[in-house]
């Protein structure tokens, strides 16, 4: 389904590279990326007629850069159009500089100044090499209001004076990590919708997983992309078995493990042990570590409880992310009993935090459930499909009450 | 996240008359603002979609067994007001947009250029589960 061949196959490897270059030249990261879009249209026409040139990167950035001489028009404009035209011929692009300008392109489409959802269509233009119109038709929202989301996010970067240039390393981690966080919510979003009545829909998870490989490539001596990529391929290897037929979810403990994906749970493994000995540990690293071992068991029993106990007890070091408490608790409740990661949920719901969350009530009646308090389980049962906004997950939970009413077995 | 706006006939809390008793000028500008709002909303890149339903004259309502007939009831109908006018959906960052989209909506226009203060219905739209699931 990722695999894509031929011309579409190179045009998508070869746009981020051309915008790299135009951006480099111009120094309008909005043009520009308006430009190679264009060029991309262009050269996918074009191509499949005619063949694909001898250097296609030097074609669509030619292409490119005369649609972003046709844009600017002033004199000055022209002079420089003319520079930029004579120098074309001569220099071809640098490929150590275009890895660097990739790069820049991830910190530019996930600056800090942008809103998440800008941020995640922005990258998946310039970066995926997607069109305006499959982006619109991957996110099931119209052509128009995804064009404007992305006129939108570049304006929002112009006004914000955000410059081409990789972030000073005093704000790099920082930087990253918010690429590492769009990436993660590209993959959310494939991975949630995958299984839905719509087949024909873009395989989103597929692009966050090509996205991280990109970012793996440029940047393979930090942990975190490393890590990342591993989490998202031991993530996407049980998607065959986290839906059963019509669509409804199976949770891990009733997945049929022979339908995981062996292929991506060998390198998704690797990976997670080079994001590891890469160091420091980062967020990332843990939960790609947790998602191994889930991985690694044959039989839900076989699962190692202990060591993803101490995982999550160092991430909720790491983040104080009470989601991540909830999760330690499940797996306390795993090591110890119920009644210890009972215990644990009831303090952090006394916290207030999760207070809106359906979460709380989901794990509560889980843990419940696993004690054989059925009628207290059922009740948090009900309240859990009441406050989740997942359709499939509240089907999931309606479901699990109901088995759990007097009578039934 | 997704929300749907919704709006009924008889939610209108402001004391005005309905709309076939306004003027021409203000029934267009009534017009005018849900179209300029529709097209700010496409701009801000939030708009999903936005229609408005024929009137509770034309709606029927069908019930049935599966098996028989199924009954099939013409309108008008005595509690037309409670009937669904029109909705609008929207893609925002966090429920307070939505909130705030709900309020632009309902101080549309009325007689006399008043807002008519219409009550919206803000319904989060169901999405699909989380991978830590």
């Amino acid at each position: 389904m990722t695999d894509h061949t031929g011309v579409e196959g190179l045009l998508r490897e070869l746009a981020p590279q051309a915008l790299g270059v135009v951006v480099r030249r111009y120094g309008h990261f909005a043009d520009a990326e308006d430009a190679v879009q264009e060029a991309h249209v262009a050269a996918a026409a074009s191509w499949s007629a005619d063949g694909v040139p001898d250097s296609p990167l030097g074609w669509l950035v030619r292409v490119a850069s005369r649609r972003m001489a046709d844009l600017y028009r002033s004199d000055e404009a022209r002079r420089r159009r003319e520079d930029v035209a004579a120098s074309w011929s001569k220099t071809p692009p640098d490929p150590a500089s275009g890895q660097d300008d990739t790069l820049v392109l991830f910190f530019m489409c996930c600056h800090p100044l942008l809103a998440p959802s800008s941020a995640v269509a922005l990258t998946l233009r310039a970066l995926g090499g997607l069109t305006t119109r499959e982006i619109a038709a991957a996110f099931l929202v119209p052509e128009a209001t995804m064009a404007q989301r992305i006129s939108r996010a570049k304006r929002t970067l112009a006004d914000g004076g955000a410059s081409f240039a990789l972030p000073d390393v005093a704000a790099g981690a920082q930087r990253l990590s918010l690429v590492l966080r769009v990436v993660y919510l590209v993959f959310s979003e494939g991975y949630a919708s995958s299984g839905g009545p719509d087949l024909t829909r873009l395989d989103l998870a597929a692009e966050a997983i090509r996205l991280g490989r990109l970012l793996h490539e440029l940047l393979p001596d930090e942990p975190e992309p490393t890590a990342l990529l591993a989490l998202m391929l031991l993530t996407e290897a049980r998607r065959p078995a986290r839906t059963a037929a019509g669509g409804a979810l199976v949770p891990l403990a009733d997945q049929e493990r022979a339908r995981w994906d062996r292929t991506l749970i060998v390198e998704g493994t690797s990976l997670a042990a080079a994001a590891l000995e890469q160091g420091p540990l980062g967020e990332y690293a843990v939960q790609a570590a947790v998602a191994a071992l889930h991985d690694a068991a044959p039989l839900y029993e076989d699962t190692d409880w202990e060591r993803i106990l101490s995982l999550y007890t160092v991430l909720e070091r790491m983040t104080d992310n009470p989601v991540v408490r909830l999760n330690r608790a499940v797996a306390v409740a795993m090591v110890e009993g119920p009644d210890a990661g009972l215990a644990l949920v009831d303090e952090l719901a006394a916290s207030g935090a999760l207070a809106r969350s359906h979460r709380v009530h989901a794990v509560r009646a889980h843990l419940l459930e696993q004690k054989g308090a059925t009628a207290a389980a059922r009740a948090e049962y009900v309240a859990a499909a009441g406050g989740t906004d997942n359709l499939r997950e509240r089907d999931y939970l309606t479901l699990r009450a109901a088995s759990l009413r007097p009578g039934s077995d | 996240m997704r929300f749907m706006l919704l709006q009924n006939y008889g939610g209108v809390e402001a004391d005005c008359a309905p709309m076939d008793k306004w003027s021409p000028e203000e029934v267009r500008a009534h017009i005018e603002f849900q179209q300029t709002l529709n097209h700010r909303l496409e701009e801000l890149g939030e708009l999903i979609d936005a229609q408005g339903l024929a009137g509770p004259d034309q709606a029927r309502i069908v019930v049935s067994d599966g098996t028989s007939a199924p009954l099939v009831t013409d309108g008008p109908f005595p509690e037309s007001k409670e009937l669904l006018a029109g909705y609008r959906i929207v893609e925002v960052d966090t429920p307070e947009r939505a909130v705030e989209i709900a309020a632009e909506i309902s101080a549309a226009p009325g007689q006399g250029g008043a807002a008519i203060r219409q009550r919206i219905e803000v319904r989060q739209v169901m999405s699909a589960p989380d991978p830590e699931v």
